[in-house]
């Protein structure tokens, strides 16, 4: 006795007996690191991906900004009075101000795209010195000795490495550059040598940027320097009070939460996904742990009544897990980063979704992520633990040895209580809001769903299952198999678990993704009503009222509305809206709405997407002010229209109005109803030329189908990655159920022996357990399709409209259901047959004598 | 006329984009014998002009009796380019500004700098008076006669008022001063010799009061130097008498002068302006530019004929480690100088390489 707690101090036995276990059963603790393994990898590549990338966007911003202490930005793409300048600089809280004039631009020649930014190199020396250029091959005396950032000639541009790639051009060379509707040849004078890697930047100067692209008397940025003896505060404080409604108070990091903050509804559903893979690890885990218990029952029942204390048993089972969660979590970790490398460098780091362009930093990992992604694996396992070691300790030992391997049967009623109160907690939770812009308590209702459908899994088999045994009769085998899973209902979870934990998921995602991608079908189906759209990029190319008169006049057009798109800033803490300037409803532009006003009332009217809607809280008939012109302009909401393409939200302005107000009457895009729609593709050629002359440069033009081809590809693209990491994370939960089952057929070989002693065939024991694991799986997919139909109903209504501020209308693709689950049914009736294979083949005498 | 130094190195730059087509370009007027200054207009600025500039030179006492150099310079540009672009932010007109004390117990001459294009009233130079504000640094004259400036550098600050004592000393044929052999190559040119000084410095964290005597240069001209020049030797000395003296010399390559001149005013009034063979500059001693390496002859010889007689000046600096560089002027030496009965203070360049147009 003495030396069983000595070895049991010193770990002897505990290391023997799970060592013991996993030479037995390897399947079932590999399945279940496996997984554990997935969700983890999963989960800390997508925060790798995310870090690199909103690590990088930081820097580009940062790097732009200089070491400004304060920014003043333009509401709009209008920029603001240049007069501002003045005014703040003689602030007392203010010492230097740099005036900037900031374009998306595209290259001639190449027609790459550009940050386009006009400086005065005077001003920007002391506050954004990044953006001064080196003049090339420069003799002057200054140069040499100044590092060469100097000033430089109002008609020359400096580029940064990654402008100069794009644009192909060499240093000293004449170089077209095209902005807000003008074309201007600039001589290439040097380059950006404070601009990172990776971004493309063209500097002019500012005087040059004015006059040359038709932004004279405004300026988009004012970049400024805190005197010395005033605070940041104070200093915001002074802007805030004497900013005119179009510009804003921004800075660099303000910019970069913006631009984080589109991105976090997507990368947070993303670690949602993880975390799924993680929770089916932790059922296998559960699985698994369940079934070492019960085999080895007589095991633990020794110990104790060699005197080993109850928390011993329990200790152990939460060390297994531990191992367990260790072993998965590293692994997890080591995948993780290989995957977010990968990922990185072959699909960008926006996983497809379109939220980061450019380059993205390396890979920087830190040693809180580690541990914190190892602590969620290990925890994951610990728990997955905890309950069979739990009901180990609780059995009494002088019953448990007596009791054969796995025969202690739990027949008493399965507790349905709990589990229904579960789906109702998830009940009330949909109905929370979301918290700062997550859907938290739309998740935790995910959850309880799931753990609820779990919960109630063997009362649903007893439910389901009970029906059949006075209707079949034919069949010995099925008898057999319907009464052993009614009898060990416990058995029959613990392997059920896994099955409902990833067909749930899955199917909630399908549905998901299926009613989304329906959605936006029907959306765009519903828009795009013109033949053609052609487009000059966002502001690069315009069309005066000349060119727009021009346009209207060639022949083969039926109808060709303008119009034009900008950003406006509604709040500075957010990501700009898209104001669209058109024809609200007309041939050629319609839009889908989903609330309209019922009033007559006076004022400009402006249409506004469901996301603008949902993000500023807006309803019709609501009055705001939009930031154009120093004073601003109030506008009424006169409709709500659907909208899947501007997650920042958009508005609608008519043409008439927005000419009034601003006296702007370039446009940007046109769309057109040919006379001959049946023509389109020769129609399509002979335009583009034709408004490529007008324009001065070729326009991009598009026609509906193609549009809407793009437009849904787009959408594949984005939910492929999704699509491809679930299915390795269901497999591999599919793949560790089957382990699970496998196993615990292992343990019934005494009672396979005893059905040959009277007389049951080789085959009738496999078809048992054929019927078996296929009631099994029809349970599981009964439980997996209800609650993965609840759970996309929370996707749709509830995660969806809180993290994207959209909603859609359920479509529920039977196809797919239907074959996920018959694969289900098969998987687990192969399982079944494969693992009886193996089980009938040993020696049925051998078997029965095991025991004694 | 040598305070181009400063101003040709930025002016530089923009004169590079004169290869490239522009639609219109600016026409500087040539500078003339025979023009009459008007003042105050003549204190302001001549915007057609190419450069131009308020050069302020002088010694400072503190209330302790320990002495400072000092110098203030308004600079003013104009660059060759479109005139016809429309933006107010166009650079029509730069301006420039350079400080500098000089503080013989440190043996350290500190500097600072403001540059930028005229525009929105925070830069300006005006047409009629003496009115120059750049960003923090300003310039002015008031109502009566004085001139006022204040300039806050990094670990300095000047805030002086310097009051002429003299009316201005026209240089040259009444302000038509020459600087190479063409006619063309010269520049209207006046100075203010003994301004009284008072005021306040920062310097070493401290405010201290000061009073002096200081100097000022006004010159505009559109016109450069001779081809052949790499430099030139300049010199202002106040006479505690209250005479002045203004010499210089352009230097070519082979170390020899290609132009000289000044003007000497006696206490009285009586003006003699000299000729090129009135000027001779005789090196006495070489220091050498730890920082930059190049020689500069820190004391030396200015001889000068005075009505037919040859009179030596030698001038002793306050310290060697006078040199000034910075991101918008070459490298030269300007320091104070000291000489029997008198002190100023005495500009080399083109000792650190030929001083690019």
């Amino acid at each position: 006795m003495t030396s069983v707690k000595q070895n049991v101090q010193s770990g002897l036995i505990w290391r023997w007996l799970f060592i013991g276990q996993l030479r037995a059963f390897p399947f079932r603790y590999i399945f279940a690191a496996l997984s554990i393994a997935i969700g983890i990898a999963l989960g800390f590549s997508v925060h790798l991906i995310n870090a690199s990338a909103s690590d990088a966007f930081g820097d580009a911003v940062r790097n732009l900004s200089g070491s400004s202490d304060a920014q003043v930005a333009g509401a709009t793409n209008l920029g603001f009075d240049e007069q501002l300048y003045p005014r703040i600089y003689r602030l007392a809280e203010v010492a230097d101000v740099s005036p900037v004039i900031e374009m998306s631009a595209i290259f001639g020649g190449t027609g790459e795209r550009v940050k386009l930014i006009g400086i005065d190199p005077f001003r920007a020396a002391a506050i954004t010195p990044t953006l001064l250029g080196r003049q090339e091959n420069s003799g002057e005396q200054s140069a040499g000795r100044t590092g060469g950032q100097t000033a430089f000639p109002i008609n020359a541009v400096h580029l940064s490495d990654a402008a100069f790639t794009l644009s192909k051009a060499k240093a000293g060379e004449l170089l077209k550059i095209r902005a807000n509707g003008a074309t201007h040849e600039f001589q290439v004078a040097g380059d950006l040598p404070g601009i990172e890697a990776g971004q493309a930047v063209a500097v002019i100067d500012i005087a040059a940027a004015q006059w040359r692209f038709d932004r004279l008397g405004v300026l988009d940025r004012l970049d400024i320097k805190r005197a010395e003896n005033s605070t940041q505060s104070s200093l915001a404080r002074a802007l805030e009070k004497m900013l005119p409604s179009d510009a804003r108070l921004s800075g660099a990091e303000n910019e970069i939460k913006k631009r984080t903050s589109l991105s976090r509804a997507y990368r947070v559903n993303l670690e949602m996904l993880a975390l799924v893979a993680l929770v089916t690890g932790g059922f296998l885990v559960y699985s698994a742990q369940s079934l070492s218990a019960q085999t080895r029952q007589q095991q633990f029942a020794l110990l104790r009544i060699l005197g080993l204390q109850k928390n011993s048993l329990q200790r152990q089972l939460l060390l297994e897990g531990l191992a367990l969660g260790l072993v998965g979590s590293v692994l997890g970790i080591i995948l993780g980063y290989m995957s977010a490398y990968l990922i990185l460098t072959i699909v960008g780091s926006d996983l497809g979704g379109g939220y980061f362009s450019g380059t993205p930093g390396p890979i920087d990992v830190t040693i809180t992520a580690v541990f914190v992604f190892l602590g969620l694996g290990i925890l994951t396992a610990m728990s997955g633990s905890f309950s069979p070691g739990r009901r180990a300790a609780r059995l009494h030992p002088a019953q448990a040895i007596k009791a054969s391997t796995g025969s202690l049967q739990n027949t008493e009623h399965p507790a349905w209580l709990p589990g229904i109160l579960l789906l109702l907690i998830a009940g009330f939770l949909v109905w929370l809001p979301a918290i700062d812009g997550l859907p938290i308590f739309g998740y935790l209702a995910v959850a309880a769903v799931l753990a609820g459908a779990i919960w109630l899994t063997p009362w649903l088999a007893r439910t389901l299952l009970t029906p059949l045994t006075g209707i079949v009769r034919r069949s010995v085998a099925f008898d057999l198999a319907l009464h052993h899973i009614l009898r060990s209902p416990a058995q029959a979870a613990a392997a059920l678990g896994g099955i409902v934990a990833s067909v749930g998921l899955m199917i909630a995602m399908v549905i998901m993704v299926s009613s989304f991608r329906t959605s936006v079908d029907n959306w765009l189906e519903s828009i795009l009503s013109a033949d053609l759209y052609v487009s000059g990029g966002f502001v690069e190319t315009s069309f005066d009222p000349d060119q727009q008169k021009q346009i209207s006049q060639l022949p083969g057009i039926a109808v060709v509305e303008f119009s034009k798109t900008m950003n406006v800033s509604l709040d500075p803490r957010r990501p700009p809206v898209n104001l669209i300037i058109r024809p609200v409803q007309s041939s050629n532009y319609r839009l889908s709405l989903i609330d309209t006003t019922k009033q007559d009332i006076a004022g400009i009217p402006i249409w506004i997407s469901e996301p603008a809607a949902r993000i500023y809280d807006l309803q019709v008939d609501q009055n705001i002010r939009l930031p154009i012109g120093a004073r601003g302009t109030s506008v009424y909401v006169a409709g709500i229209w659907s909208d899947y393409a501007r997650q920042q939200g958009a508005l609608v302005m008519e043409s008439e109005d927005y000419d009034k107000l601003t006296g702007d009457f370039e446009r940007s895009e046109l769309a057109i109803s040919l006379q001959d729609p049946e023509n389109v593709d020769a129609e399509t050629e002979r335009l583009k030329r034709q408004i490529g002359n007008i324009a001065g440069s070729d326009p991009e033009i598009s026609n509906a189908a193609g549009i809407r081809n793009i437009a849904l590809q787009l959408f594949d693209r984005s939910f492929a990655i999704t699509y491809g990491l679930e299915a390795v994370a269901i497999l591999i939960g599919m793949v560790g159920v089957g382990a699970t089952f496998a196993a615990q057929v292992g343990t019934r070989i005494k009672e396979f022996g005893m059905l040959r002693h009277i007389g049951f065939g080789r085959r009738k024991i496999i078809a048992m357990l054929a019927y078996e694991g296929m009631l099994l799986g029809l349970v599981g997919l009964a439980a997996g399709v209800a609650s993965g139909l609840a759970i996309s109903q929370i996707l749709v209504h509830v995660i969806n409209p809180q993290s994207f501020n959209l909603t859609m209308n359920t479509s529920i693709p039977y196809i797919v259901l239907l074959g996920i689950s018959a694969a289900l049914l098969v998987t687990s009736g192969l399982t079944a047959i494969f693992a009886g294979r193996r089980a009938a083949a040993t020696n049925a005498l051998r078997a029965v004598k095991e025991d004694w | 006329m040598y305070r181009i130094t400063a101003v040709v190195m930025f002016l530089g730059l923009f004169l590079s984009a004169a290869t490239w087509a522009y639609s219109s370009q600016p026409i500087y007027p040539e500078v003339t014998s025979g023009e009459e200054f008007a003042f105050p207009r003549d204190h302001g600025s001549h915007d057609a002009f190419r450069t131009e500039w308020w050069y302020f030179t002088g010694w400072l006492e503190t209330a302790d009796g320990d002495p400072l150099g000092f110098q203030i310079t308004f600079f003013r540009s104009r660059p060759e380019m479109a005139t016809d672009n429309p933006s107010k932010f166009a650079p029509q007109q730069i301006i420039f500004a350079h400080a500098a004390l000089s503080d013989p117990q440190t043996g350290k001459l500190i500097h600072d700098q403001r540059i930028g294009r005229a525009g929105f009233e925070i830069i300006e130079a005006s047409q009629k008076d003496a009115d120059v504000s750049l960003l923090d640094w300003q310039l002015t004259r008031t109502a009566t006669g004085v001139f006022a400036s204040k300039v806050t550098g990094q670990d300095f600050a000047l805030d002086l008022k310097m009051e002429p004592s003299q009316i201005p000393m026209l240089n040259g044929e009444n302000g038509y001063s020459r600087k190479g052999p063409k006619p063309s190559q010269a520049s209207y040119y006046y100075s203010v010799p003994q301004l009284k000084v008072g005021g306040s410095v920062i310097h070493g964290g401290k405010k201290l009061a000061v009073t002096g005597r200081a100097w000022l240069d006004r010159e505009w001209s559109s016109d450069v130097l001779p081809e052949n020049a790499v430099g030139w030797d300049w010199t202002g000395l106040n006479f505690d008498d209250g005479s002045a003296l203004m010499a210089f010399q352009v230097r070519g390559a082979d170390g020899d002068a290609v132009y000289a001149g000044g003007s000497f005013r006696s206490a009285e009034g009586k003006q003699i302006i000299l000729s090129p063979d009135d000027i001779q500059f005789k090196p006495r001693r070489i220091w050498t530019s730890p920082e930059t390496g190049a020689d500069y002859p820190v004391e030396a010889e200015f001889v000068v004929r005075l009505d037919g007689e040859w009179v030596r000046y030698h001038l002793e600096p306050m310290f060697d480690a006078q040199e000034l560089s910075g991101a918008f002027t070459p490298t030269y030496w300007e320091g104070a100088v000291s000489t029997s009965g008198g002190r100023g203070y005495l500009e080399m360049t083109g000792y650190a390489g030929k001083i690019a147009l």
